[in-house]
């Protein structure tokens, strides 16, 4: 459960929104809708504790989330405009070091079978330097099918992918939020969702 | 915890082995310095033997403070940094996993190539071994007080200048008494003993209070 | 309203100062403050450049006439010290609180800090050429007063390299406080460059030995400056005030800034 009270966010000189409020239940999805700089990411960012809000509360399962730090980052998935991966090592490197990192360690077997999933069959040893864009999108998808989390904020996920792979992520997140998880998105795709709720923000900007 | 600390060293040195560069960029640099001294003091055996400690060590700061922009720039331009920084893990102690690789390929490499130092500068053995050790405790703590500053300033333009201005007036201590031990040891009645317990008493401190302030640091730039 | 919302940041504390913890309840105060200082500056100074030049002994010890530049470089050097703890000190409370206010205290403060670790070094560079003959010798205080300026300049070069403000303040709040816990350490390292034999930390003998007259003259320009100090960072801030809110409504209606 993520609720959010009163949310300030300001960057530089400008305030991007004010007395933002809005509450996540399991099994729901969170549109945030706005033109470009309207504070989408910036809201995105501060729901990770990335960015520090100049005022209101972010709450998970009813406390804080600076109080909780650790113990919040546990349950959290955040895909941000970079992939968040090294372009030197491999796709399986890549997912080994992050699956151990977040406290989740993954099998050789289970990277190689996610990222078969996720259309990288035979370029899990590859340095990820010479994917193209959409595959190292890709990658950085692939930890959506390791990940135990509960919260996924995507930001622009979508983004540099081919039909094929716009497809397959959206099952992926309904398929996701069926199962209760929690997603907060943004996107100029829609996503069909089997089930679970749907809520929509727009920023003002 | 550890695991998460053998995690990060153990990525960072295998991207250094890909990327390859670093470590000899490093290295050279110091090599360079040290070679600059005699073209530009004369090559007079008393003279050189007299400033070897202090130049040493003033390479081995230089050389050091290079290496640091290189610390966090491709895991902040990648956003490798920000999702370490959304893992469970304390920041500390990934931020001390990635000083620790960042030692190893830029700070050990100083201390191995020191005795080459004693040679080109007339140094007794004596003296030699007592600057291999001060670079052996001294080079942590240069790495990790360096990586404050490095996390400062990440993303900034004027990166690596900045980073000295900013730098360079907490490595004095270190100077001070690492240069000191090497002088002392060529002293009959100088207590190197002393200069090395200081130094370990640094590098403790270090070790204690650097990845913490680093790991704040981070957060603000990440922002 | 914006600016009670970030007054009312973090702590509940029942203090009336928090009132004027926004710039815009804080600008029209200073306003009214700066005059007093700056009448409470000037006469300070004035009195004590006339006590310290004529009402001390005509000599002292070999130094002649010349060691009255002991009055301006002693309060200079102090200030230099106390106005980074000052920084250090405003900087904590803006990284706690998360005020802004704290941080615009923070960057005014700076660079009358670094003047007076410039004046500092400068009126003791010129005190050491006429008592001992060389403009510079390494002497431990003044080495750290060097570094002083050094830390003072980093701070600022910090905050000016970075573009977007609430960064820049942080992160050079942070490497003032990291400045402050290892001035000690570097203070004592160059006092102490022999760990085994200290030399004497200031060949400073108590204040009882001192004249008195020289005291007095001492302590009223460390007044002074005190005085001169406020008033000028309390200018530079409301000018940062300006600067940093123009876009708010207030800022558009006050007298100075209105078309």
């Amino acid at each position: 459960m993520l609720d959010v009270h009163a949310l300030t966010c300001e960057r530089g000189d400008r305030i991007l929104f004010e007395s933002l409020s809005f509450s996540l239940a399991p099994g729901s999805l969170l549109y945030v809708e706005g033109r470009n700089g309207s504070g989408k990411t910036t809201l995105l960012r501060s729901l990770c504790g990335l960015f520090l809000p100049s005022a209101g509360e972010i709450r998970w399962q009813g406390e804080d989330i600076r109080r909780l730090g650790e113990d919040y980052r546990r349950h959290l998935l955040y895909l941000g405009h970079h992939n968040g991966i090294k372009l030197e090592l491999t796709p399986q490197e890549n997912l080994r070091v992050a699956a151990t990192l977040d406290g989740e360690p993954a099998t050789a077997a289970a990277i190689d079978e996610a990222l078969a999933r996720i259309g990288l069959r035979g370029f899990e040893d590859i340095p990820a330097r010479m994917l193209s864009q959409g595959q190292k999108r890709r990658v950085a998808l692939a930890r959506l099918l390791l990940t135990g989390t509960r919260l996924w904020v995507l930001d622009e996920p979508f983004t540099a992918l081919d039909v094929a792979a716009v497809e397959q992520l959206q099952e992926i997140i309904a398929a996701f939020i069926a199962e209760g998880g929690m997603v907060v998105l943004t996107t100029h795709q829609e996503v069909a969702l089997t089930s679970g709720q749907i809520q929509h923000i727009l920023l003002e900007g | 915890m550890f695991r998460a600390f053998r995690t990060v060293l153990m990525r960072d040195i295998t991207l250094a082995m890909r990327r390859r560069t670093d470590v000899f960029t490093t290295l050279f640099f110091f090599i360079i310095v040290i070679s600059l001294f005699p073209l530009g003091v004369g090559a007079e055996q008393q003279t050189l033997r007299f400033i070897a400690p202090g130049v040493a060590w003033i390479a081995a700061l230089l050389a050091s403070m290079l290496a640091l922009e290189r610390l966090f720039a491709s895991d902040y331009a990648d956003g490798t940094l920000e999702q370490m920084m959304l893992t469970p893990q304390p920041l500390a102690v990934l931020v001390l996993g990635k000083v620790a690789a960042h030692w190893l390929l830029t700070g050990l490499p100083l201390v191995l190539i020191a005795p080459l130092v004693g040679l080109q500068y007339y140094l007794p053995p004596d003296a030699t071994r007592t600057l291999v050790l001060s670079l052996l405790v001294g080079t942590p703590v240069l790495s990790l007080i360096g990586a404050i500053g490095a996390a400062l300033t990440l993303g900034l333009r004027g990166g690596g200048i900045l980073i000295s201005l900013l730098i360079l007036p907490l490595y004095i201590p270190v100077l001070v008494y690492g240069a000191g031990a090497v002088m002392a040891s060529g002293d009959e009645l100088g207590n190197v003993q002393a200069y090395f317990l200081l130094l370990s008493a640094f590098l403790i401190l270090a070790l204690i209070f650097s990845p913490w302030a680093t790991a704040a640091a981070l957060r603000i730039s990440v922002e | 309203m914006k600016q009670g919302a970030h007054a009312n940041q973090g702590v509940h504390v029942k203090l009336n100062l928090f009132r004027f913890a926004s710039p815009a309840a804080f600008y029209p105060l200073a306003g009214r403050l700066i005059p007093w200082f700056w009448a409470l500056a000037l006469p300070s100074i004035a009195f004590a450049l006339y006590w310290g030049f004529f009402h001390t002994p005509e000599i002292l010890s070999e130094q002649k006439q010349y060691y009255r530049i002991i009055f301006p470089h002693v309060g200079a050097a102090w200030m230099s010290m106390w106005l980074y703890v000052v920084m250090v000190g405003w900087a904590a409370v803006g990284l706690v609180f998360n005020t802004r206010l704290s941080f615009m205290m923070a960057s005014a403060t700076a660079p009358t800090g670094a003047l007076f670790t410039f004046l500092a070094l400068w009126t003791g560079a010129f005190w050491g050429k006429t008592s001992w003959g060389t403009w510079w010798d390494w002497d431990p205080r003044m080495t750290s007063e060097l570094i002083l300026l050094f830390l003072y300049i980093g701070y600022m070069a910090l905050q000016s390299a970075i573009d977007d403000t609430r960064r820049a303040d942080r992160a050079a709040a942070l490497l003032a406080i990291v400045g402050l816990i290892c001035v000690p350490i570097i203070f004592w390292s160059i006092n102490c460059p022999d760990p085994t034999q200290c030399a004497a930390l200031h060949q400073r003998s108590s204040l009882e030995h001192v004249e008195r007259n020289i005291l007095v003259a001492m302590f009223v320009m460390a007044f002074g400056f005190w005085m001169y100090s406020f008033a000028v960072i309390l200018m530079r801030l409301r000018n940062i005030i300006l600067a940093r809110e123009r876009h708010a409504s207030w800022v558009m209606q006050l007298p100075e800034v209105g078309r």
